[in-house]
C-alpha cells in the first residue's frame, strides 16, 4: 500500500512542481524535512523511551491480565454469542486492555488469536459473525488513555503545554466506541 | 473545562504511580523491568526514524508543489456547509489508509501552524480516534479468511466520523 501511496505523492508533487514554477522551493523543503524528521525522533525517543518502561511494568506485573479477567460484565452485554468460559473471551478481554492503554504491540496477537476463536463458533466460514463484527468496529474506534505519540510530538514542535489534549482525547475515542457499539447492536438486531 | 485540563495534567502520572504500586506489590523488580522497557522503547523509536524520514519527505513536497492545497481546495467546497477546516479533511482520509502518512499530514500542521493552534489541538485529538481501517480489516479477517465482512466497514467509518465531529465540537468547546 504505502510502495504506491508513497511513490505517487512524490511522482506527483513533481510533476505539479514543474507546472507550479515550485521547484526551488521543493528541493529546500526534501532538505529540510529529512533533517526535521531526525530532529523530531530524537526529541520524542526520550518520552516514548519513558512511557514504554512504564508500560513494561504494566505488562511484567501482570497488570493487562488482572484489568482483562474484570471486563466479565462488560463482554457478556457485547458478547452475548460467546459462551461465558469460551477462551475468546480472555483473547479480546487482553486485546480491548492493551489498546486502551495503547500498546499496540500487545494488542495484536491477542486480537488474532480472538478471531481464531471466533471462527471456531462459526457455522458459516466466510461470514463474519456478529461477534466478530462488533469485536473489530470496537478495535478501531478503541477508547485510548493515552496517545503518547501526540504528546511526544506537540512537545518537539514546542507546544507549551502538550498533554493538556488528553481528556479531549479519551472523550473523544469515548464517543467514538459510543457510537460503534450502538451501531454494531442496532445491526445485531436488525440482521437477525 | 476546567475540570478536564486538571485531568489532562494529573492522567499521566497518576497512570504512573499506579502502575508502579502494582509492580511492587507484584513484586516485580520495577526498575529493572523500566530500563528494559525504556531500552526497547528508544529501540522502536530509532527504528521509526526511516519511517518519518521518508514520509515527512513525501508530506514536505506535496505541501512545497502546492498539491496539497490543491487537494484542500478540491475537498473544501464538499464541506463548505460547516465550519470544520478543510486543511484536517486529507489527514482524517489518509488515516483510515495509513498511520505513519497521516502522522506525516499531522507534523506537517504542527508545522505550518503550530501544536498549540485550533487545528493543531483538532488534529491531536482527532488522531486518537481515527484509525486504519482498510489495514486493521483486512488482517484480522484475512487471519481467518473471512470474506463476506457484513456491517464492520460501516460500523467502522461511522465510529470514526463520529470521533472527528466529536474532536471538533471539544476544540471549540475547551480551547476557544
Amino acid at each position: 500500500m504505502l510502495n504506491y501511496l508513497w511513490s505517487f505523492m512524490i511522482i506527483f508533487s513533481i510533476i505539479m512542481a514543474v507546472f507550479g514554477g515550485s521547484m526551488n522551493a521543493l528541493t529546500t523543503e526534501m532538505i529540510t524535512s529529512s533533517t526535521t524528521a531526525v530532529k523530531i525522533c530524537f526529541e520524542t525517543c526520550g518520552i516514548l523511551a519513558m512511557w514504554m518502561g512504564i508500560m513494561y511494568i504494566a505488562e511484567r506485573s501482570g497488570l493487562i491480565d488482572a484489568l482483562a479477567r474484570r471486563m466479565s460484565p462488560i463482554l457478556n452485554f457485547l458478547f452475548p454469542d460467546v459462551p461465558a468460559n469460551h477462551p475468546a473471551r480472555k483473547y479480546i478481554a487482553t486485546n480491548m486492555i492493551a489498546n486502551f492503554l495503547g500498546l499496540g504491540w500487545a494488542a495484536t496477537p491477542p486480537g488474532l488469536l480472538a478471531m481464531v476463536e471466533l471462527q471456531k463458533l462459526n457455522k458459516n466460514k466466510q461470514k463474519a459473525t456478529h461477534a466478530m463484527c462488533m469485536f473489530l468496529i470496537i478495535n478501531i474506534s478503541s477508547i485510548q488513555l493515552i496517545s503518547i505519540n501526540m504528546v511526544a510530538y506537540r512537545k518537539s514542535y514546542g507546544s507549551l503545554n502538550p498533554t493538556e489534549i488528553v481528556a479531549p482525547s479519551i472523550l473523544a475515542t469515548l464517543v467514538s466506541t459510543m457510537v460503534a457499539i450502538t451501531f454494531a447492536k442496532l445491526m445485531y438486531r436488525k440482521e437477525d | 473545562m476546567a475540570i478536564l485540563m486538571g485531568i489532562s495534567d494529573y492522567i499521566i502520572p497518576t497512570v504512573c504511580v499506579l502502575i508502579v504500586m502494582y509492580g511492587l506489590y507484584k513484586e516485580v523488580n520495577v526498575f529493572e523491568v523500566f530500563i528494559e522497557g525504556a531500552a526497547e522503547g528508544l529501540q522502536v523509536a530509532v527504528k521509526i526514524l526511516p519511517t518519518l524520514i521518508a514520509l515527512l519527505v513525501a508530506v514536505g513536497m506535496l505541501r512545497a508543489s502546492g498539491t496539497l492545497d490543491g487537494i484542500v481546495r478540491i475537498v473544501s467546497p464538499l464541506i463548505s456547509f460547516t465550519d470544520f477546516p478543510s486543511e484536517v479533511i486529507p489527514i482524517a482520509l489518509m488515516r483510515m489508509v495509513s498511520s505513519s502518512a497521516s502522522t506525516g499530514l499531522i507534523l506537517d500542521i504542527f508545522n505550518t501552524h503550530g501544536p498549540d493552534s485550533f487545528m493543531g489541538r483538532l488534529v491531536s485529538i482527532m488522531f486518537g480516534c481515527t484509525e486504519t481501517i482498510f489495514y486493521t480489516m483486512s488482517v484480522y479477517f484475512m487471519a481467518v479468511n473471512i470474506k463476506n465482512t457484513r456491517y464492520t466497514l460501516a460500523g467502522a467509518l461511522i465510529a470514526s466520523l463520529a470521533g472527528i465531529v466529536a474532536s471538533y465540537h471539544l476544540t471549540i468547546a475547551i480551547f476557544t
